[in-house]
């Protein structure tokens, strides 16, 4: 059987019966001896260098992780901050604008006005001057229209009765037609 | 010789050492023990060496193992139970790295002796009881009366509870070791009978096909069974050191 060549050299080395060699008690103390030296260098390494590192490693990128968040939060609340402020300036500056269009508006509106009058004034004193003229024009037109009437009664009168009458006359009676 | 399923187990003495009447030479089994610290060890150091605040892909995956174990212990513990973190990893570590040693050809696999798994949660067990009575005392053996039996049940209770925590180093080592053992064990046969099947001639070549294919799914099977007792035997030992925090379930 197999069983037999089994037994190498180690085998026959170790000097053990042929039990089954997980249950074969002459191997115990030296798997145990080696066993517990091993898994102690195990975990005194495992304890005191490689897990610390590791939970030094997770916790350092949990904190880089959370300041970056922290700074990432407080970069946006100063962009915030900016565009509430820049709203605030726009809205300052159109306030300005709209109130300089406002006054110079006015301003121009007064000016005209006054230009206006002024103008509205000159006119009208022209037009009374005018007036004046074109009635003592009138007048004396008129003047004159009655002597040469009187003048054309006198002679008339002459030339028709033969009747000398006086330009005073005449000129009562031009004046009473 | 290479195909008896039960010669991989054999433990062979590489420098003997006698201490009194104590055998503790220096074994195959010795030989895979170190090798599966000096791996674990060496892996985990190098690959938290570079401290990277971006891991590389060493360091990702002992983040990766850190915060598995992490959370197998919090979500069984609780935070209280991240004391005995350094414990549970290297358990976890060892079995884990043990078993996949075993699945190279040709190499030991530590965990398929049963003092050795036995001496492992034995530990577990000692742990449990040394924190467990150091931190609470009498009070610990609340753990054996559940809450809310009424009294005439203790009787009938508190036997059952104790058996069944005498019983967890026992369950939990041999589950390890059975596991391992029958799997290594089933698969040295399988593949000694492609050997002994094609040595028969050409129809057996062709026959030989078959447990070549079971084989390789077996094989697959076993790096399945590796991961899962290497998790299983961490995640008990979680629940047990619950058991040492909190006694009164």
């Amino acid at each position: 059987m197999a069983t037999e060549a089994a037994h190498g050299v180690g085998e026959a080395a170790h000097g053990a019966s042929a039990a089954f060699p997980p249950f074969d008690p002459s191997t115990f103390a030296s798997q145990i001896f080696w066993l517990v030296i091993s898994f102690a260098l195990f975990y005194y390494l495992m304890s005191k260098v490689a897990l610390p590192r590791l939970a030094q490693i997770l916790e350092g990128r949990q904190d880089r992780i959370a300041t970056d968040l922290a700074e990432a939060e407080r970069l946006k609340a100063e962009t915030d901050e900016a565009i509430a402020a820049y709203e605030q300036a726009l809205a300052e500056a159109r306030e300005r604008a709209g109130s300089i269009a406002r006054t110079t508006r006015e301003t121009v509106n007064a000016e005209i006005e006054a230009e206006r009058h002024a103008a509205e004034k000159d006119l009208s004193a022209k037009l009374a001057d005018a007036d004046g003229r074109i009635a003592s024009i009138r007048d004396k037109a008129m003047a004159d229209v009655s002597s040469v009437a009187a003048e054309a009664a006198v002679a008339a009168v002459q030339a028709v009765a033969g009747i000398k009458i006086t330009k005073g006359e005449a000129e009562k009676a031009v004046a009473a037609a | 010789m290479s195909n008896d399923p039960i010669h991989q187990f054999h433990i062979n003495r590489l420098v003997p050492l006698e201490v009194g009447n104590l055998d503790l030479s220096f074994t195959n089994s010795s030989l895979f023990m170190l090798a599966t610290v000096a791996a674990g060890a060496g892996f985990m150091i190098l690959a938290s060496g570079g401290r990277g605040l971006v891991p590389g892909r060493a360091q990702s995956v002992a983040e990766l193992l850190y915060e598995f174990v992490a959370k197998t212990l919090r979500d069984a513990a609780g935070q209280s139970g991240m004391v005995f973190f350094p414990f549970v990893f290297s358990l976890f570590g060892f079995v884990l790295l043990a078993n996949l040693f075993g699945m190279f050809p040709y190499f030991f696999t530590v965990t398929s002796h049963i003092i050795i798994t036995g001496v492992l949660a034995l530990l577990v067990i000692s742990v449990v009881l040394v924190v467990g009575l150091a931190k609470h005392g009498v009070k610990f053996f609340k753990l054996f009366v559940p809450d809310g039996v009424p009294a005439m049940l203790l009787p009938l209770v508190v036997p059952i509870e104790v058996i069944s925590f005498i019983s967890r180093p026992v369950s939990l080592s041999v589950r390890l070791f059975a596991n391992m053992l029958a799997g290594h064990i089933t698969l040295k046969v399988f593949a000694g009978f492609i050997v002994s099947m094609s040595a028969v001639g050409i129809g057996g070549i062709v026959g030989a096909i078959l447990p070549m294919i079971m084989t390789v799914a077996l094989t697959a099977l076993e790096f399945l069974v590796v991961f899962l007792q290497a998790y299983v035997f961490a995640l008990l030992t979680c629940m047990y050191l619950n058991d040492a925090l909190h006694p009164s379930h």
